[in-house]
């Protein structure tokens, strides 16, 4: 039998239905609880709904958090303390909600963008908040005590819908893309004066169209952005920009674009812990990526190690690793739909069927090729 | 796979004198869908079409014109389309429409590509993915507008916008109960 050694898939786990519309986003609580943690996931349907591993071992709705926003709910995150979660909404606001045993209460609401709220992000501290909105600006926020938030900066430079935020992993450096084809990246200097120290690819290896998400690696020092121009690129961000002459040139720049593995939209992405990079597009697919070892090349490369079709029946919105079992994968859907993946390799599961076979004395001939 | 491509009789208005916009329209703003239904008129009867689909034809019915004598623009001046191709894969699941505005006024073609999304919505199975497209040449903007017209997420927020929804429904339905 022809079997190639470690090829990965993607293995159904679990698909959670509950949302009564599409469902555009997912976070895995960083602390959670159990072995495997808590999923928050946020939908057309206005509300945002937990999901916790049960002692059956199925994945149940815990939590239904609704008759707070009035729109979509586009995005949760979670604070890096696990406590409170943060919910961006196409009302407007950004709501901020305290787990408190099982139950969540909304205990704040943070409003000023004038349209739909898009994105939100924690940074490493917890101590500040992102939001970005179709008004173009990206709103950075204080956490204080008595779960209090204050604007410190509303961003200006994008000229168009900023999709997402995300901030470094453990620098404060914040990161927005948005519907003008652009990534930024933003500092301090000192003082709650936050100003765009570099528009990534500029110079003509920017994307040329909408970039919808990013995702920096667990070291920081690799940031991958995806668009609707249908390529996946990977970034150099191991210069930490604060340091640099702040003349405008930066010191994060293009390393590679993966191109030709998608030929719709790609809504998402997300880099495990142990390198994977996972997208979700508007072809209904999962694709895990990989950085090549392959020596015979000078520039990092990077190569498709899954393709998972028909992921959904519609499209992928959102990819998210679980944070602490770097093999858990959840995917969310047009479809209203949350998958539950694991990732594993083929071999070990078709030899485990095999020694099966063999224990039931069905006698397979494991020379047999098929 | 099955590729149908049909041009309907392009429908002949007597063109009137354009009245000339107060609002001076920047190019995003123009664009944005939720910003155009500021600027329209708000009568919904005053945008009156219905297309007819089959996975196969396209049957284009009724521009109706019906003048609004509250407002200063006539019908065939807001209306519609002069001519449509579309492209279904059924195998695929895949639709590609690309529309001819009669009127060069870019927030009305991204009113038009906003219902023609939606009645395609309604009319396939939710697998089907569509593509709407000006056609090649009769916009200044025709890149802009079909940018807006494909972004997923603008289109959803302009159609929760309850009277963006409202005027959408009843282009969409209207024709219904005139045709009765």
């Amino acid at each position: 039998m022809e079997l190639l050694d470690g090829e990965l898939e993607l293995r159904e786990i679990q698909k959670l239905e509950g949302h009564t519309d599409r469902v555009w986003s997912l976070a895995w609580n960083p602390t959670g609880t159990g072995v495997a943690g808590m999923l928050a996931s946020c939908s057309g349907d206005k509300t945002v709904r937990i999901w916790q591993k049960g002692p059956s071992g199925s994945w149940d709705c815990s939590a239904v958090l609704e008759d707070t926003h009035t729109r979509t709910v586009r995005s949760c995150a979670w604070s890096p303390s696990g406590k409170l979660l943060a919910t961006a909404s196409f009302d407007g606001t950004t709501a901020i909600w305290e787990r408190v045993g099982g139950e969540f209460e909304c205990v704040a609401t943070l409003e000023g963008h004038e349209n739909e709220v898009k994105s939100v992000s924690w940074n490493a501290s917890g101590s500040l908040l992102a939001t970005c909105a179709r008004d173009k600006t990206v709103w950075i926020w204080e956490a204080q005590p008595g779960n209090e938030f204050e604007c410190v900066s509303v961003l200006q430079g994008h000229t168009q819908d900023v999709k997402m935020v995300q901030w470094h992993p453990f620098l404060d450096v914040l990161v927005s893309v948005g519907y003008d084809n652009s990534v930024k990246v933003w500092t301090e200097d000192g003082d709650d004066d936050w100003h765009c120290v570099q528009t990534l690819g500029e110079a003509g290896s920017g994307h040329t169209s909408t970039v919808w998400a990013l995702s920096f690696n667990s070291a920081g020092d690799r940031m991958v952005t995806c668009s609707d121009d249908l390529t996946l690129k990977i970034w150099d961000t191991s210069q930490n920009p604060s340091e640099t002459s702040g003349d405008g040139s930066g010191s994060w720049s293009h390393l590679c674009t993966l191109s030709g593995y998608h030929d719709r939209t790609i809504f998402s992405v997300h880099w495990s812990r142990d390198g994977l990079i996972a997208s979700g597009a508007a072809d209904d697919a999962i694709r895990l990526f990989t950085e090549s070892k392959d020596r015979m090349v000078d520039q990092p490369s990077y190569k498709m190690l899954v393709k998972r079709e028909k992921a959904h029946d519609m499209d992928v919105n959102s990819v998210q690793w679980n944070l602490k079992e770097p093999k858990l994968l959840a995917s969310a859907s047009d479809d209203g739909t949350i998958k539950i993946w694991e990732l594993s390799e083929v071999s070990k599961l078709v030899e485990h069927m095999l020694l099966q076979e063999f224990a039931a004395g069905t006698g397979v001939d494991r020379h047999q090729t098929f | 796979m099955t590729l149908g491509m049909i041009n309907a009789h392009p429908v002949v208005h007597a063109k009137k004198e354009r009245v000339a916009r107060s609002e001076d329209l920047h190019s995003d703003d123009a664009l944005d869908a939720l910003d155009v239904f500021d600027i329209l008129p708000p009568v919904a009867s005053s945008i009156c079409f219905l297309l007819d689909l089959s996975t196969e034809l396209l049957e284009f019915d009724s521009v109706r014109d019906i003048k609004d004598p509250e407002h200063p623009y006539s019908l065939e001046q807001l209306s519609v389309l002069s001519e449509e191709s579309i492209a279904v894969d059924e195998k695929l699941g895949r639709i590609k429409i690309t529309f001819t505005p009669t009127v060069k006024h870019c927030s009305m073609a991204t009113v038009i590509g906003l219902c023609l999304r939606v009645k395609l919505i309604q009319s396939f199975p939710p697998h089907f993915k569509v593509d709407i497209n000006v056609s090649p040449g009769s916009l200044a903007d025709e890149e802009a507008v079909n940018k807006l017209l494909n972004d997923k997420e603008r289109v959803c927020a302009a159609l929760e916008n309850p009277s963006l929804r409202q005027l959408v429904d009843e282009c969409l339905y209207s024709n219904e109960l005139y045709s009765l």
